[in-house]
């Protein structure tokens, strides 16, 4: 399908762009919020019309600017999970389900319906209206009344955002086994890298309305060359930095990385890229990769060890995140455990240990 | 025992009941089309539902009589039509009460209509429903506590009218002479025991009618959508 709609706003101007072939099975659309996940969705599910492009699933023409083929939304046969789900409030979790299944005869309807509501095991809500159910559940309603249409096509715009990890993983296993047994293409739009990594057969990363990579979930995500994906994998710390030298007996080359504010510098040892001395690249390090020790560590095969301040500690949920000024500041997550043993707090002088595998070079 | 005009009160009370059915059937196509339009022009539409808010009600009265009368294309075309013209009948009254209730139907119909989750819309088209469904499942039982009001306050405006049935529909017991009149004439004949019976009823009456309003629309559908919307519920704010 290629897809082109553009939107003009005083001052703001947004195109969508995308071409890409749409396979049975999960193609997970990746990138941050206002990338344009979402109005793709909305333009395969006729709720947008595109600019120009042909929209087609399978070999059935949803839309197509040179031959004026605009089907309407209710032709489509798609089944479209919204973010914010959009179950019917006024309809018992039954009714929901049967909502979509209106052209066929009613006691078959509430056969499939049933059937649907037992497979993602819902069958005891039947009877309650969405505003009494759990997250969770709702989920599920909105999946099931989705499914039970048979759609030729499913559009998930982040079903399972707001889900806790144990439920999300029951979910995407469910969404699995139907995916095993239907077949059909899966559009999945997801910000969640542990999504991307749970469901993924094949990621799309868009940004700012194009696809700027493509490919399995671990390569797009491990080796980001470009610096949008860099960000979207979960890169917390992303420098600037200059090419110093270049030890292609090493396999390395050795970078100086500048600070926010281009006063600071440090010297860091990174994999070997092709590079002349003196180019400009970005060097990306997850928090997680960064070992923190409150002594200076010596006999490590490590090649990158920065002394620093600690300039804040702050809790998230299960993880610490602690930023640590040293010529450059960084971002390091550490267990609670880890926390409360190096008994760390504001000031503590601290040294980073970063291998040199742990730095992503991309181009600038 | 108080001198009440039972045939006064009945034929006004038949009239607020026909106007607010038409009102129904012209009110819900013309409310759907002002809340979901993306048609340019559609404000000036909409200035002209709500014309009759502003205007004192002797101007709509008096233009209606002329469009009515014999010497107008549309008298002269249900002159033709019926063998009378609309000004002074009961239909001619029917027709002044809807155009005179009509933004108190249609704008609380928009209102509501307007609030109801685009969201849900769109995953009522995608569940296959075309928009006469999507309109029928999904907006009217959403929007019921709009209806409510809408209804009731067209119904409670066509009661309370003075203006327009005077100018258009005169003053013909049985046909035209609704209760505002009727208390108006006794007043004027100086017969305060027939104004107060015809009042305190119509007060009576009106008490019921809002009590009954509120108490129907106390509980909304259980939708956080209408959250948004809780002025309908006290539709004389």
């Amino acid at each position: 399908m290629r897809v082109r709609k553009s939107y003009r706003s005083p001052g703001h101007e947004f195109l969508l762009d995308l071409e890409f072939p749409a396979p049975p099975g999960f193609t997970i659309l990746f990138g941050p919020s206002g990338s344009g996940k979402s109005t793709l969705l909305d333009c395969i599910a006729g709720l947008t019309v595109p600019d120009n492009g042909i929209i087609a699933i399978e070999d059935r023409v949803f839309f197509d600017s040179t031959a004026n083929i605009d089907l309407p939304v209710a032709r489509r046969g798609i089944g479209y999970v919204l973010q914010q789900l959009a179950l019917f409030p006024h309809l018992t979790v039954a009714k929901n389900v049967e909502f979509g299944l209106a052209h066929i005869p009613r006691s078959e309807r509430a056969q499939r319906a049933s059937e649907m509501l037992r497979q993602f095991r819902i069958e005891h809500l039947r009877k309650l209206k969405p505003a009494h159910i759990s997250g969770g559940e709702r989920q599920r309603v909105a999946l099931a009344r989705a499914l039970v249409t048979n759609p030729g096509v499913l559009l998930l715009d982040e079903p399972l955002a707001a889900l806790d990890a144990a439920t999300k993983t029951r979910i995407i296993d469910d969404l699995r086994d139907w995916n095993q047994a239907h077949s059909i293409p899966i559009l999945y739009v997801t910000h969640s890298r542990e999504e991307v990594l749970a469901l993924g057969e094949r990621v799309l990363v868009i940004d700012n309305g194009r696809i700027v990579a493509n490919g399995t979930p671990h390569e797009v995500l491990r080796a980001p060359r470009q610096e949008t994906v860099a960000q979207l994998a979960g890169f917390e710390n992303i420098f600037d930095a200059a090419v110093r030298f270049v030890h292609e007996d090493r396999g390395t080359i050795t970078c100086l990385l500048r600070g926010e504010k281009g006063k600071a510098f440090v010297l860091m040892e990174t994999p070997l890229i092709h590079a002349e001395p003196g180019s400009h690249i970005r060097v990306g390090i997850r928090a997680g990769d960064i070992l923190l020790a409150v002594a200076q560590p010596i006999g490590l095969s490590a090649r990158n060890i920065l002394a620093g301040k600690v300039v804040s500690v702050e809790r998230r949920d299960m993880i610490v995140s602690v930023r640590v000024d040293c010529g450059v500041e960084m971002e390091v997550h550490i267990t609670l455990a880890a926390r409360d043993a190096l008994r760390l707090e504001s000031g503590r002088e601290v040294w980073l240990v970063i291998k040199t595998h742990s730095c992503h070079l991309m181009a600038k | 025992m108080m001198p009440i005009d039972w045939q006064v009160f009945i034929l006004t009370v038949e009239l607020a009941v026909i106007v607010s059915a038409c009102l129904g059937v012209i009110g819900l196509p013309l409310a759907y089309w002002i809340a979901f339009s993306t048609w340019r022009w559609k404000f000036l539409v909409e200035a002209i539902v709500a014309l009759p808010i502003v205007l004192p009600p002797t101007v709509l009265g008096f233009y209606l009589l002329v469009a009515l009368g014999s010497r107008s294309p549309i008298g002269r075309w249900c002159q033709a039509l019926t063998g009378h013209t609309l000004a002074f009948t009961f239909t001619g009254l029917v027709v002044g009460s809807i155009l005179y209730s009509l933004p108190f139907a249609v704008q609380p119909f928009t209102a509501s209509f307007a609030a109801v989750d685009r969201k849900l819309l769109a995953a009522s088209a995608t569940l296959g429903a075309a928009p006469l469904r999507t309109f029928i499942r999904v907006i009217i039982p959403l929007s019921k506590p709009g209806l409510i009001t809408g209804l009731a306050l067209a119904f409670a405006h066509t009661v309370g009218e003075f203006g327009v049935v005077l100018m258009i529909g005169g003053n013909i017991p049985g046909v035209t002479r609704t209760a505002s009149i009727e208390i108006y004439d006794q007043v004027q004949a100086s017969n305060y025991a027939a104004a107060n019976a015809m009042s305190l009823l119509l007060l009576l009456f009106s008490f019921a009618v809002l009590a009954l309003l509120y108490g129907l629309n106390r509980r909304p559908v259980d939708s956080k959508a209408h959250n948004e919307t809780s002025w309908i519920n006290s539709p004389l704010q």
